[in-house]
């Protein structure tokens, strides 16, 4: 048995466009995004297989993904770091069903990676850390649920050379460092 | 109390800006400007204003993108959903107010990021009377207009053009004005229209540019520079949205009149013309200034007509109007725009770089929102 049908006269979407007094309009807004000098090369690193990060050279805070300046500091940022992925989960989350509410096949798995960078420890209760977010593959929903994926060792998952195109999604996702 | 511009800085003003991301040139406009004021924002700013539109930045909720670039991070920072000189209307009560010492006004453009430019105008276009009209050319808007002035004033159509050829050529002394040329009136006159009466000549280009204000109380202003700029007057008036502009008469706009009368009151001023020595002001369509000068200035379009063509405002005439090359030379910069006239004007006043000349105390600046918008915003500045 379907849903119970409430009174009434039911209309398809399709004939309330058509009903008078409704003025549908699809918006054409398209655009094509100047990435800058900093996104630019860190994109063109991922191409390369690389994580590349700018660091202040008054704080010290290594900006993942760089920034051409310090948002603490108001400094250019003048410094490349290379940093190698890996990382610590910092937060994590399971997606179920979509935007459009309908179920996902397969759970989703997104997090933030806090990155382990070259000189710089910063502290564990800091506000702000060189990090990225992706999908984190290799781990079961119930290792989010429970917490145990919090501060787990993980490392970027890439594609192969010839499929990279310069973008985020080059890393396919995060996956546990084994051992 | 009064209310100062400590420092103005810019970014770009370049047809397409393609090396820098929209936040590089909010920082690099930010970085000249508190260079020159001698402050660290993250210390020395009590709030921080940009102002910008989600639909040009491609961006919803844009305004979470702009405290990073200007040092407004974990500080008092707020989006002005509109013009540049509305920003700094906004800076310039909050200063009145006596709870912000130093107030940041910014705004930037990147029209080089957006593909599809007609349809984003058409996203400000009524959605019920004028979307479904499919206008191939949101200028069209600009055109009727242009009709409607010239119909009205008795002005003559010689009488735009003459408006290109001087602020095309105008701009050959500012480096920040990219689409300067040195033309002739028969260029502009023989050339095909894109919406009649106007030509490619008189209808401003896009710049991608950033500019930022260092707004200060007096107190403040003396303590951080020897050369600040009042402002004396702020006004802004907006009339009537797309869905309604037919019942208006296009010819006029009486929110640059409303605008002006405004801030001349505060400035306690009762003849703009007589009180201000130039004036940098709408002209990103060639009518667009003479209704400017009509509304602010002259009171009488003809009036402003036989001033143009007598070369009274010339870069070197008795009354300069846009001898920065107005947006014509400039481009036009989103809501940059006014910000664009608000840096040329303060940069002529402190009579600084080779491009201006001293001698200058007082000016007129005004600006027009652009179509579809009937918002106009002025400002009057002292030394």
């Amino acid at each position: 048995m379907g849903e119970p049908r409430l009174p009434g006269t039911y209309l398809k979407e399709k004939e309330m466009y058509q009903l008078p007094g409704i003025v549908e309009h699809r918006p054409d807004a398209k655009y094509s995004f100047s990435a800058g000098q900093a996104v630019s090369r860190f994109l063109e690193g991922l191409k390369q297989g690389r994580i590349l990060g700018k660091r202040c050279p008054r704080c010290g805070r290594v900006y993942v993904p760089p920034r051409s300046y310090c948002e603490y500091c108001f400094a250019p940022t003048a410094e490349w770091v290379e940093v190698s992925g890996e990382g610590e989960v910092n937060t994590a989350v399971v997606s179920y069903i979509s935007t459009f509410r309908e179920r996902l096949e397969e759970p989703e798995i997104i997090a933030v990676i806090r990155l382990y960078a070259p000189g710089y420890t910063g502290k564990k209760d800091e506000y702000e850390f060189p990090g990225i977010f992706h999908k984190l593959c290799g781990v079961k929903p119930e290792d989010v649920m429970s917490g145990r994926v919090i501060g787990m060792r993980v490392r970027p998952r890439w594609k192969p050379p010839e499929r990279r195109v310069g973008s985020i999604t080059d890393i396919e996702c995060f996956e546990p460092v084994e051992g | 109390m009064r209310v100062a511009l400590v420092s103005m800085g810019w970014s770009g003003f370049r047809p397409s800006v393609e090396e820098l991301s929209f936040r590089e040139m909010m920082f690099e406009a930010a970085m000249r400007a508190y260079e020159q004021a001698g402050i660290d924002p993250r210390r020395d700013v009590d709030a921080f204003i940009s102002c910008q539109e989600d639909f040009w930045e491609g961006i919803a909720i844009t305004d979470e993108f702009a405290p990073e670039p200007i040092g407004g991070v974990l500080r008092p920072t707020l989006t002005v959903a509109g013009e540049f000189l509305q920003g700094l209307a906004q800076a310039y009560m909050m200063v009145k107010t006596g709870y912000f010492d130093v107030v940041v006004v910014e705004s930037h453009a990147k029209p080089s990021d957006v593909e599809s430019m007609r349809g984003v105008f058409e996203m400000a276009f009524d959605p019920l009377y004028l979307r479904p009209l499919k206008a191939p050319n949101p200028h069209f808007l600009a055109g009727l207009m242009a009709s409607a002035f010239m119909a009205r004033s008795g002005v003559d159509r010689e009488h735009l053009a003459m408006v290109a050829v001087k602020n095309k050529s105008n701009g050959l002394y500012n480096p920040r004005a990219s689409h300067s040329a040195r033309i002739t009136l028969s260029d502009v006159l023989d050339s095909e229209p894109v919406v009649d009466p106007l030509t490619r000549y008189e209808i401003a280009p896009f710049s991608d540019a950033a500019v930022v204000a260092v707004v200060a109380s007096e107190e403040a202003a003396r303590r951080l520079t020897d050369t600040p700029v009042w402002i004396d007057g702020v006004g802004w008036s907006t009339e009537a949205g797309t869905g309604s502009m037919a019942w208006h008469d296009l010819g006029s706009m009486p929110s640059m009149r409303m605008a002006a009368t405004m801030a001349a009151s505060m400035a306690g001023i009762s003849s703009i013309m007589r009180d201000t020595s130039f004036a940098e002001v709408e002209d990103r369509y060639s009518f667009a200034e003479l209704m400017a000068a009509e509304e602010a200035l002259t009171g009488d379009a003809l009036e402003a007509a036989r001033m143009l063509e007598n070369g009274d405002f010339d870069r070197d005439g008795y009354y300069p109007v846009n001898p920065s090359g107005g947006s014509l030379a400039m481009g036009v910069a989103f809501e940059a725009t006014g910000g664009a006239r608000l840096l040329e004007a303060y940069l002529r006043l402190l009579g600084g770089g080779e491009e201006v000349e001293a001698g200058a105390e007082r000016a007129l600046v005004l600006s027009w929102r652009g179509i579809p918008t009937r918002t106009s915003m002025a400002v009057i500045l002292s030394l």
